[in-house]
């Protein structure tokens, strides 16, 4: 076959793609009676011409940027992580311990220990699934599907019987001491009496998904666990040749993996709903697949897809409180998304790699 | 726990097995033709949705089955393209069309009734009724035997019937038919297939158009059947059970049966009794309702017998040129 150059390969089969499902979300909104035009403009609207939108907007690439990061550095060692659900929820788990128990003095503390909590809460429930796959060959894609629901019945067990107070209803923890609240974005950027951002959910921890971008590329392109990591990827026999362990590599990075989606809760919880809450990942695991896919495993792509999705998102909340369009409209792209970007990949490139062989042989003659 | 508590235990452990039962075979011919399908859970829901819809516009179950069966295939033919003609990953396709069917479903619901997602309660026409077997009221008085023969083997509706009679029925497709021995093959190794003339894209499209059609059913049981109507994410993984199930089973018709039925009576007990005390120990629900999950894991992890996957599954195949 022959060879693309690399930007075609890294921008424009994803946008022929994007473009692929975005033409067919308008046939989906056209369907139930909508004006496309009219609802992408509403999205844009709500998602990107207020502050508070884009409080809202980069508050949801916090968590996508953390799930897909989960997902590409499994991705990188081919292991297909679909559990970035369940390993947030158990993350979200050990944040909640760890503020509630522990008398932080300041924010700044409570960050990093919610932090390192939630990593190894989220890389622990990651570890059984990566140890199952490594030594008795069970598939880790259902493996991780299992531990999401597992993940989902432990939690409610947790809120409904252990962590709830007394005389609370609904099924959540108490709301964490003041002291572990973080600065959101409208106490550290709008100045005085200002509306900046007010009331959106964007907070510090974004900056901590930026460096988590940092780490990764660090980790997978400049150390040497990253090139066994992406080598076992590339091919496992050519990997145990050259002596590294599957087991080592399967382990570890499955274990990087469930730490970074782990790390997403600490958004979620510490960040936003300030208590640990039922279903506070929404669905973020699962993005995280799409906005890998579309990043192509590369935390500079992962943070464009991730503002790419944190867009639809705030857009179809913003869809679903001013029309009769339900939020369910973005989970619709999203499967598109990762329908075009990822399963019908080839659909875009085999056609793309013919013209790009036609063009070069022109060239040659 | 009386005889009588336990036959009504039963019961709904077999209408809770019977949509496992469907996904789980459904699955079994499109692994055995060596594609993998994690899209079970949304071709359920989407054939759910279309069965609880089209039965309740039109008052008749049966149009309700033909469209529950038709979107599950459309889901069906979208991963057969994907997967074999295109040659994608057949996991991640399977990820995108649970989410679309998650999606679509409640989109088109709010659109067409209204409710906030979910379809009409369907009256009498519109569910699969009850069939009774000859002679139930006559041995109902029998001790034993009679409850047993009315409440536990008479009185389901005929999709039930045809679940349990899929499963010989798909035993002498796989085993006993030339049909069955190329499905197991282009599973095991599709260029041998290629190499005695039968169509690899072929067979596995059939494959995977027959798992469309069992899921179908599944689904509109659900809606028809088990409830009276479609709601939001019904299917509740009952995909990824029936998935958990075909691993238990090793990809062979009669052990689906018995896995299917172990997750049912699961599922039931779980419904039944919100919390069981033995010996002193509170066993709270959640456990109850992740057990299946839990021994799908344990039994993934070989300690329950091992279980080897068609070979060639989850691979595309490219014909050498």
């Amino acid at each position: 076959m022959g060879k693309m150059p690399l930007w075609a390969d890294a921008i424009l089969v994803p946008l022929i793609s994007l473009l692929l499902a975005a033409f067919f979300s308008a046939i989906v909104i056209l369907g139930i009676g909508e004006n496309p035009v009219e609802a992408f403009n509403l999205m844009v609207d709500g998602a990107l011409k207020r502050s508070a939108g884009w409080g809202y907007t980069l508050y949801y690439t916090t968590n996508y940027i953390f799930t897909g990061l989960a997902v590409a550095v499994a991705f990188h060692a081919r292991l297909f992580n679909i559990g970035g659900e369940g390993q947030a929820m158990i993350g979200g788990v050990g944040v909640a311990l760890v503020c509630l128990y522990i008398p932080w003095p300041h924010w700044t503390l409570a960050i990093i220990g919610a932090s390192t909590a939630a990593a190894l809460f989220g890389a622990a429930w990651a570890f059984i699934p990566a140890y199952l796959q490594a030594k008795r060959g069970s598939h880790i894609v259902i493996t991780t599907i299992m531990f999401n629901y597992i993940a989902f019945s432990v939690l409610g067990y947790l809120l409904v019987e252990v962590l709830r107070p007394t005389g609370q209803m609904d099924p959540a923890s108490a709301s964490f001491p003041e002291a572990t609240h973080l600065p959101n974005f409208h106490e550290m950027f709008a100045p005085e009496g200002s509306r900046m951002f007010r009331g959106a959910p964007a907070n510090v921890t974004f900056f901590l998904s930026l460096l988590a971008c940092v780490f990764v590329w660090v980790l997978i392109w400049k150390t040497r666990l990253g090139y066994d990591i992406r080598s076992f990827g590339f091919s496992e026999t050519a990997a145990k040749y050259a002596g590294t362990s599957p087991v080592r590599i399967t382990v570890i990075a499955m274990l990087i993996s469930g730490a970074l989606a782990g790390m997403m809760s600490v958004n979620t919880t510490l960040g936003e709903s300030e208590r640990l809450i039922l279903n506070s990942t929404e669905g973020a695991g699962f993005v995280g697949i799409a906005v890998a896919l579309m990043g192509r495993n590369h935390p500079i792509g992962i943070l464009m897809a991730a503002l790419l999705f944190g867009f639809l998102a705030q857009g179809g909340a913003e869809l679903a409180l001013w029309t009769d369009i339900p939020r369910e409209l973005i989970v619709v792209i999203q499967a598109l998304v990762i329908l075009f970007t990822g399963a019908l990949d080839n659909m875009v490139r085999m056609p793309l790699e013919r013209l790009f062989l036609s063009f070069s042989r022109k060239e040659n003659a | 726990m009386d005889f009588l508590t336990l036959l009504q235990v039963l019961d709904s452990s077999v209408r809770l097995a019977v949509p496992l039962l469907l996904a789980c075979l459904a699955g079994l011919y499109s692994e055995r033709a060596g594609i993998f399908d994690i899209g079970l859970e949304g071709k359920m829901l989407a054939a759910a949705f279309a069965a609880g819809a089209f039965a309740a516009v039109s008052g008749s179950v049966w149009v309700g089955l033909i469209a529950g069966i038709g979107a599950s295939m459309i889901l069906s033919l979208l991963h057969g393209v994907a997967s074999i003609t295109f040659r994608g990953n057949q996991l991640i396709s399977g990820v995108a069309i649970n989410m679309l069917a998650a999606g679509m479903t409640v989109l088109i619901a709010q659109d067409w009734f209204q409710q906030g997602g979910r379809t009409p309660s369907l009256l009498t026409e519109g569910r699969m009724s009850p069939i009774n077997l000859p002679f139930a009221d006559m041995f109902e008085s029998i001790p034993l035997f009679g409850p047993t023969y009315s409440e536990l083997i008479s009185g389901h509706s005929l999709i039930v019937y045809v679940a349990f009679a899929f499963v010989p029925l798909t035993w002498w497709i796989l085993y006993r038919t030339r049909f069955g021995l190329r499905l197991r093959a282009v599973g095991e190794n599709p260029a041998s297939v290629d190499t005695a003339g039968v169509s690899v894209i072929r067979l596995r499209f059939t494959a995977v158009l027959i798992c469309g059609a069992l899921c179908g059913v599944a689904g509109a049981y659900l809606a028809t059947g088990l409830q009276a109507g479609f709601i939001k994410d019904m299917t509740a993984g009952r995909g990824f059970i029936a998935l958990a199930a075909l691993i238990f089973a090793k990809w062979r018709p009669w052990y689906a049966l018995w896995a299917c039925l172990l997750f049912g009576l699961l599922q039931a007990l779980a419904v039944r009794f919100q919390s069981i005390e033995i010996g002193g120990v509170v066993i709270p629900v959640q456990l109850m309702e992740a057990l299946p999950f839990i021994l799908t894991v344990v039994i993934l992890a070989g300690f329950v017998g091992r279980a080897i996957p068609p070979r060639a599954g989850g691979e595309p195949y490219v014909k050498e040129r």
